[in-house]
């Protein structure tokens, strides 16, 4: 364990990564006492006398949007919800895909193509339907969102591990691993799963910029967090076409969840270089 | 490899039959009445129980699932409850813009993200790396309406090299197959650079190097071969994806495919066409998928079809 | 040199309700309009949307119609008529020698074939409703005739309508999409294309629709109003969003940006002097509103109506929309016939409103849900309301959804609040009576009905029937007094909250001419394309 911290801090970029996670962690869980005002506070001042959203100033740090609330604490109070299901919504998707793909690939025949087939009918699954049919059926809500992009998200990387698997499982080593005598699970884990990991690693930090814009689309369509919930993606969302007169509405948020994918990025990239034995003393 | 395409034809029925039995479910459970967006506001409730009776929305769920299917099977989608138009005129009318953007926008983003992806894994932790790196995560947070307008903006209403929205030439194509080749391309180039970086660590390649062949042979030839089967699995769900997810670059470019279509018919819950486009797209990802599991034996002659 | 006198006189003469032009409309040229929705049918007996309603006016023509930019009736097909004492019954003189697009020429026979369409079942028409006060109405929706026993044709130029009772607003009725005229053969022809394929009697003929991407209309040479339209071919492009249509307008590539200048653009827009007359701003027949559903408690209280009523600060919300509405505190707009000047209706008082609800014994508030449709302003508009309602106790949980489901739960009784922008009635013609069976009568007061507020005042319903059966000329003062007491008391009784009324902004090129009203027309929304013209036709 040490050795792998001493490992992991020699990597720069890896611990910038690690000081952004946590101070995104801890702005969502302090929002409360972090932010300066009322997240949902529409301020009269807070547009110009024709309507328009604040660029930023002394007062107001990332600006106001359209209804005069301040960015800077909805930017902090969104982070939560935006985290949750960046990281954890994806997360898990990212871990059923890799599960069933390497399933798949590994096992072959009926199992496999079993699965195979069922990821075609996932993908092609109604899932907008299922996610409006369910928040009218019980209370919109994250879970539901959660479930609805855990259903979603797996489906691509578990096609991609899939065909890695196959790949690799036909690979001399792994035949020459048999030979030697080693167990189908040691084979799995020692020598299958590291080639895995960078992909991994791509759907799980890449898949949290897109996770987070898929919320917002499933907020409008009324799955998700209710007006005047801030969540990263629905502010983009909502201010979209505001692009082109208060560009500051799209790039904070969208600025964060940038930030916070690739801070995840180079975390994972740093962990993994820091378990890797032919990356050891490369530096 | 006729018996295994025989049983993915076989399977893809299923799954076609498990789709439309789901989505029809699905959109019976929806908290809107079409009756009554059809009838209007000064509709009495006897005009909504005739529509009724005239659509066939009064018999039970199962006799309208196998008339649809029945109709189905005949090539006949059905009328769109908001357009009293021909389901399968739209879905058809549009498809060609929907399969030239679908095409437009792979070629961009392999043209985009191969290459990147190549170059950050040969300069692996070094500076272009990392730059490489930030500019996909750019590429895949920043959101589809933002680039597109932005493109838009400076290429075709300032610069005015290119039109400015619309469908009908090459020229027209550029922009909104870029827009999707921006995102499509952060995706291809981590993919590529992180398939690439493993490829290069491998044995074979130390002993290609150590036999003196030049070092751009051994990254496009011997390890590029087996670097690329990630992808063209990803290529194969493209096809599937951008059959319908498309409606944000089709509503900011005025590209009449099937995405916007979609889109509006979730809005509307107007069935027939939420019935028809999924089917149509589900056949699409099926095929898609096919098509990437066939050609991977041709990339990587290991693997073996089963 | 007369040339320019006589055109200027003649579009005087066209436009009479209309100030005098400055520049001389000229015959030639195209426009081209953008929507970002495709058009659902061109049916003038099915369509029923903002965008094909003035679109259906220029292909179709009805008995009557408005001058244009006005809300004053005047006889269009019918070149003239009269009203029998007891006022059951109306004949039209049909004008000579009007032709459909086909060629052949329009008769009386077309005119009450047209009236039977529509109300049979079968066409599925949301407007067949409005005709019912013509005899023999019920026995084409019951199934026993498809003869509408109501109209007869004693020649090809004569129409007699029998109505089974005194109507009010019957000439309003002959105005509006549902009621114009088409040829049998060629709806029959067509059998269920017709919508894709309509040909009428119209300033513009159809010429192609490509789904999902444009409508062509061609000018109707053959037209019988003299002069109009001025246009040669009217192009519909759609599919694109508003914002690149602005940027689309500016760069000269199109005429009209059909859905109005986005939210997000506006404020750029009037603030840009080059734009000073390009943009026509004008009032609207609309009502932005909060409807309560009067049998949910605590909404069955009607203190607690009144005390939601003078929470919310309707200035801030126009101010939130960027002031493209007025305060509205009565039902009725103000260009409606019916407003009351004088009802100056609930204050905006937090402090009263607070007693108001101690008094309903409701002083530690409530939580309560409003639903709004998800498409921008209505939203932000919903949670200002929320804001406003937070201030006196009142826990707002917004449901923003699809249009197509705030329908539903409005229909259904399910929700208790809704804010009704973005569905928000517009009036189907420039009647009080327009404004209120459907969404604040009992029969809309009905399982899948507009009024989502489920009020059902009978009493308020029987005034009414006893205005709208004053038919008489000297009798139409004494009617409009009538419904404006109507909506009063319906105001007293507060099942809604009314908090707007839209100002329409239409933003045009500047090689498009014609009177500002022309591209903020009341009746032909938004555009009365008939009227305008090309500044640089050849």
């Amino acid at each position: 364990m040490r050795a792998l911290w001493k490992q992991f801090r020699k990597d720069h970029a890896a611990l910038a990564g690690l000081v952004v996670i946590i101070v995104a962690v801890t702005a969502a869980a302090a929002a409360p006492w972090l932010a300066p005002f009322d997240p949902n506070q529409q301020f009269f001042d807070g547009l110009t006398i024709e309507g328009s959203p604040l660029a930023p100033s002394a007062r107001f740090w990332f600006g106001t949007d359209t209804l005069g609330r301040d960015q800077f604490s909805r930017v902090i109070h969104g982070a939560g919800t935006s985290l949750l299901i960046g990281i954890l919504a994806n997360g898990a998707a990212v871990m059923i895909g890799t599960l069933l793909g390497v399933t798949a690939g590994y096992v072959k025949g009926v199992v496999g193509a079993a699965i195979m087939r069922f990821t075609d009918l996932m993908m092609a699954f109604p899932a907008l339907l299922l996610g409006i049919a369910l928040a009218s059926l019980l209370k919109p809500s994250l879970f539901i969102v959660a479930l609805v992009i855990a259903l979603v998200n797996w489906v691509q990387i578990a096609r991609v591990i899939y065909a890695q698997t196959l790949a690799l499982s036909e690979r001399e080593f792994i035949e020459a691993a048999r030979a030697l005598g080693a167990g189908p699970w040691r084979v799995l884990l020692h020598h299958l799963v590291p080639h895995l990991v960078p992909t991994v690693l791509v759907y799980g930090t890449l898949g949290i910029a897109t996770t987070v814009l898929y919320e917002a689309t499933l907020s409008f369509l009324g799955v998700g967090v209710q007006p005047p919930t801030p969540s990263w993606g629905k502010m983009i969302f909502e201010s979209q076409s505001y692009y082109l007169t208060a560009p500051w509405l799209v790039f904070i948020p969208g600025a964060a969840i940038l930030i916070v994918a690739l801070a995840f990025n180079l975390v994972g990239d740093g962990l993994r270089d820091a378990l890797d034995p032919t990356q050891r003393g490369r530096r | 490899m006729l018996g295994y395409l025989a049983r993915r034809i076989a399977a893809a029925a299923f799954i076609l039959v498990g789709v439309t039995v789901i989505t029809f479910s699905l959109s019976y459970l929806m908290p809107a009445d079409p009756v009554a967006m059809i009838a209007g506001r000064n509709s009495t409730a006897e005009t909504r129980q005739l529509i009724r009776q005239q659509l066939g929305l009064d018999r039970p769920l199962v006799i309208q699932y196998t008339s649809y299917v029945a109709r189905l099977a005949q090539g006949d989608f059905g009328r769109s409850y908001a357009r009293k138009t021909d389901v399968g005129d739209l879905i058809w009318s549009r498809l060609p813009a929907t399969l030239l953007l679908m095409l437009g926008a792979i070629v961009a983003e392999l043209l985009i993200g191969i290459p990147a992806g190549i170059y950050a894994a040969t300069r692996r932790g070094k500076k272009a790396d990392k730059a490489v790196m930030t500019l996909s995560f750019v590429g895949v947070s920043a959101p589809q309406f933002v680039v597109g307008l932005s493109l838009l903006y400076v290429f075709a209403y300032m610069l005015g090299w290119l039109p400015l929205g619309g469908y009908g030439t090459f020229a027209h194509l550029v922009l909104p197959a870029l827009t999707l080749g921006i995102a499509g391309g952060g995706w291809y180039s981590r993919m590529m650079r992180s398939s690439m970086v493993d490829v290069l660590r491998q044995d074979y390649v130390r002993t290609a190097r150590a036999k003196g062949v030049p070092e751009w042979r051994v990254v496009l030839k011997h390890a590029l071969r087996n670097a690329i089967l990630p992808i063209v699995a990803m290529i194969g769900l493209d096809v599937g994806i951008f059959m319908s997810g498309t409606v944000v670059v089709e509503s900011v470019f005025g590209w009449p495919g099937i995405g916007q279509l979609m889109w509006q018919a979730i809005q509307g819950i107007d069935i027939p066409i939420i019935m028809g486009v999924t089917t149509v797209a589900a056949a699409f990802i099926i095929v898609g998928n096919l098509l990437a599991d066939l050609v991977a034996p041709l990339v990587d002659p290991r693997i073996r079809l089963r | 040199m007369n040339k320019p006198i006589m055109a200027a006189a003649a579009a005087l003469a066209l436009l009479a309700a209309c100030p005098a032009l400055a520049d001389q409309p000229k015959q030639g040229g195209a426009a081209v309009v953008t929507f970002n929705n495709d058009l659902t049918t061109l049916d003038p007996q099915v369509g029923y949307d903002w965008q094909n309603w003035s679109v259906i006016k220029s292909i179709f023509d009805g008995l009557m119609d408005y001058k244009p930019g006005t809300t004053e009736l005047e006889p269009d097909l019918a070149e003239s008529y009269t009203v029998s004492e007891d006022g059951l019954t109306y004949t039209f003189k049909l004008r000579s020698g009007v032709k459909f697009h086909n060629g052949r020429t329009m008769t009386s026979a077309d005119v009450k074939w047209s009236l039977e369409h529509a109300i049979n079942p079968t066409t599925q028409s949301p407007g067949g409703g409005y005709l019912s006060a013509i005899a023999g109405y019920d026995d084409i929706t019951g199934g026993k005739s498809t003869e509408l026993s109501g109209v007869s044709t004693p020649d090809d130029a004569t129409v007699v309508i029998t109505l089974s009772r005194p109507d009010a607003t019957f000439l309003h009725i002959m105005a509006i999409n549902f009621a114009y005229v088409v040829p049998k053969e060629e709806v029959e022809k067509a059998g269920a294309d017709w919508g894709k394929q309509p040909v009428g009697t119209g300033a513009f003929r159809f010429v192609e629709w490509v789904p999902g991407q444009r409508i062509v209309l061609e000018r109707n040479k053959d037209y019988y109003k003299a002069g109009a339209p001025y246009l040669d071919k009217l192009t519909f492009e759609f599919g694109l969003d508003p914002t690149v249509a602005v940027l689309k307008l500016k760069n000269g590539e199109i005429d009209i940006v059909g859905d109005g200048i986005p939210p997000a653009q506006f404020t750029e827009a009037m603030a840009d002097s080059a734009n000073q007359d390009l943009i026509a701003k004008g009032d609207q027949l609309h009502t932005g509103y909060v409807t309560m559903n009067v049998n949910t408690p605590p909404l069955d209280n009607l203190k607690v109506r009144q005390a939601i009523n003078m929470a919310i600060n309707k200035d801030r919300i126009v101010k939130i929309i960027n002031n493209r509405a007025v305060v509205a505190a009565q039902a009725l707009p103000p260009a409606m016939p019916g407003y009351n000047p004088d009802n100056e209706g609930y204050p905006f008082d937090p402090e009263g409103a607070k007693k108001l609800l101690a008094e309903a014994g409701l002083g530690d508030g409530f939580t309560i849900e409003l639903y709004a449709m998800n498409v921008d302003p209505n939203p932000r508009i919903a949670q200002a309301i929320q804001q406003d309602l937070a201030a006196i106790g009142i826990k707002i949980e917004i449901k923003s959804l699809n249009q197509a489901e705030v329908i539903a739960a409005g229909g259904s009784g399910k929700a208790p609040m809704i804010w009704s922008g973005g569905m928000a009635w517009i009036a189907d013609f420039p009647d009080p009576n327009n404004f209120y069976y459907g969404i604040l009568g009992c029969e809309g007061a009905v399982e899948g009905g507009w009024n989502w507020s489920k009020y059902c005042n009978q009493a308020l319903d029987d005034r009414g029937h006893v205005a709208d059966a004053m038919v008489k000329d000297d009798q139409q003062a004494e009617r409009i007094e009538l419904w404006k007491g109507i909506f009063d008391d319906v105001l007293k009784d507060a099942p809604w909250a009314p908090v707007f009324n839209e100002i329409r902004f239409t933003y045009h090129s500047a090689r498009l001419g014609g009177d500002p009203v022309l591209y903020t027309d009341p009746i032909h929304i938004p555009v009365n394309y008939d009227y305008i013209f090309a500044k640089d036709a050849q």
